[in-house]
């Protein structure tokens, strides 16, 4: 199918952009538009106008300031994947890249644009949960960040306003004692994941602690097993299996009862990385 | 105001281009449509099958997923002028002589998703080659003598350096 009438605009300054959104309510933001051009292509969404944000300058940074690395919303996933900052700074980053889509998807999507999509089964939005980071957003009140924890709120839901503009992650960079781990179950390489796991924590002698869980494909967003970490850091993968709190629906991929199971299976497989230092 | 159809000027296969185009005009659909080029094809239009891979500003993307508007300012290369050029000559002769296609639909996207992998230098293993074109669909062949054509001109052309 071919999409709807839609009127366009390229916004050249983050403040013209901010403008359309809020004088045209049903307008829509063009990033990478890896999902926003599918979906405009089978209808399933007939915005009146789309604001391009690819023209602003500036979001397609990446930078280290202390121990924050601010990943502006415009970095395409192949210039994260080649990111030597990313690599040594968000190593969980750096593990999911190779993970998402084909190499002509990822030289145009941009994780700014992952995020705030908020695709229940994508890599992005479970990696930002995982690493604790944050969101910045700039709409016509000014800027402000949001953490991930808040940030999701239902399905391809988020804490962003109509008028709010993802413009940045921010992500505590990694420590000496970081530990990450990533791992997803998908039918064929690349595809959207059946069930998936990112999962950081820090190294406490031959202990763990800080250790935080996402999953994604298991729910409505991407989702903190709490318990299961809870148990990961009294040292048992056992009991995390067994504390694993999800409750998957049945979804075109899979049963409940699989992606339950395969659940288990991707916390083993993660707890085993997450004992390991990273290696970059 | 914003508008329904907007002015662009780009280069495709060399040669400038100035169309009008509506603002929801896929890049494919330009391509095939308004230039005559029909060697990107259309096949899913939602990313998916990778049929309509061609090079922007040097690097693969899916015609379907990108708005001709978009397009503005930009170096555009189809499978027509990867042919024409040479480029892909070797890749073309090798993907005849391995039965690397059968109805041809996909060919397209695979050649030039193919070169891109090729263009970086060396001979990528068999299970690099299939992680490059795990997002084009062949529904022939079965991809072992797509991904056997692609390395033998891996190896040719790293021979052809040495």
């Amino acid at each position: 199918m071919k999409p709807a009438p839609f009127a366009y605009h390229k916004a050249r300054t983050l403040e013209d952009a901010v403008a359309q959104l809020a004088a045209h309510k049903d307008a829509r933001l063009l990033a990478g538009g890896q999902s926003l051009i599918a979906t405009l292509n089978m209808r399933l969404s007939a915005p009146t106008l789309l604001v391009d944000i690819n023209g602003i300058g500036g979001l397609d940074r990446i930078e280290l300031t202390g121990d924050v690395l601010e990943i502006g919303a415009l970095v395409r996933h192949t210039q994260a994947e080649r990111s030597g900052l990313i690599a040594t700074h968000a190593p969980l980053i750096a593990r999911a890249m190779p993970h998402i889509a084909h190499p002509a998807i990822r030289n145009r999507g941009t994780l700014g644009g992952s995020v705030a999509f908020a695709d229940p089964a994508a890599e992005l939005p479970a990696c930002l949960l995982a690493l604790g980071g944050e969101v910045v957003a700039s709409g016509p009140k000014g800027v402000r960040a949001i953490k991930a924890d808040d940030f999701f709120k239902g399905l391809f839901e988020t804490a962003l306003a109509p008028d709010e503009i993802l413009t940045a992650l921010r992500l505590p960079a990694a420590k000496p004692d970081t530990r990450v781990g990533f791992a997803e179950l998908a039918r064929r390489h690349g595809d959207y994941a059946i069930v998936g796991l990112a999962a950081t924590a820090r190294a406490a002698g031959d202990k763990l602690t800080d250790v935080r869980l996402a999953y994604f494909g298991v729910g409505d967003t991407p989702l903190r097993a709490r318990k299961a970490e809870a148990a990961l850091m009294q040292g048992s993968i056992d009991d995390a299996v067994a504390a694993l709190d999800l409750a998957p629906h049945d979804d075109v991929q899979a049963t409940a009862a699989t992606k339950k199971h395969l659940a288990g299976v991707l916390l083993r497989r993660v707890a085993k990385q997450l004992m390991e230092p990273v290696r970059a | 105001m914003p508008k329904h159809s907007v002015d662009i000027c780009l280069t495709v296969n060399g040669e400038s281009v100035a169309e009008r185009v509506d603002a929801r005009t896929t890049l494919v659909d330009f391509l095939r449509e308004t230039l005559g080029l029909t060697g990107s094809h259309i096949g899913c239009e939602h990313g998916v099958c990778g049929a309509c891979t061609v090079r922007m500003n040097g690097e693969i993307v899916r015609g379907c997923l990108t708005l001709a508007v978009q397009c503005d300012g930009a170096r555009v290369e189809t499978i027509e002028g990867l042919s024409d050029s040479g480029e892909v000559a070797d890749l073309q002769r090798a993907f005849e002589e391995r039965n690397a296609l059968q109805c041809g639909f996909c060919t397209p996207g695979m050649v030039a998703t193919a070169q891109d992998l090729l263009a970086r230098g060396g001979v990528p293993s068999r299970e690099e080659i299939r992680e490059h074109i795990s997002g084009n669909y062949c529904r022939c062949t079965g991809y072992h003598a797509i991904v056997d054509a692609v390395e033998a001109v891996a190896r040719q052309r790293a021979g052809a350096k040495g």
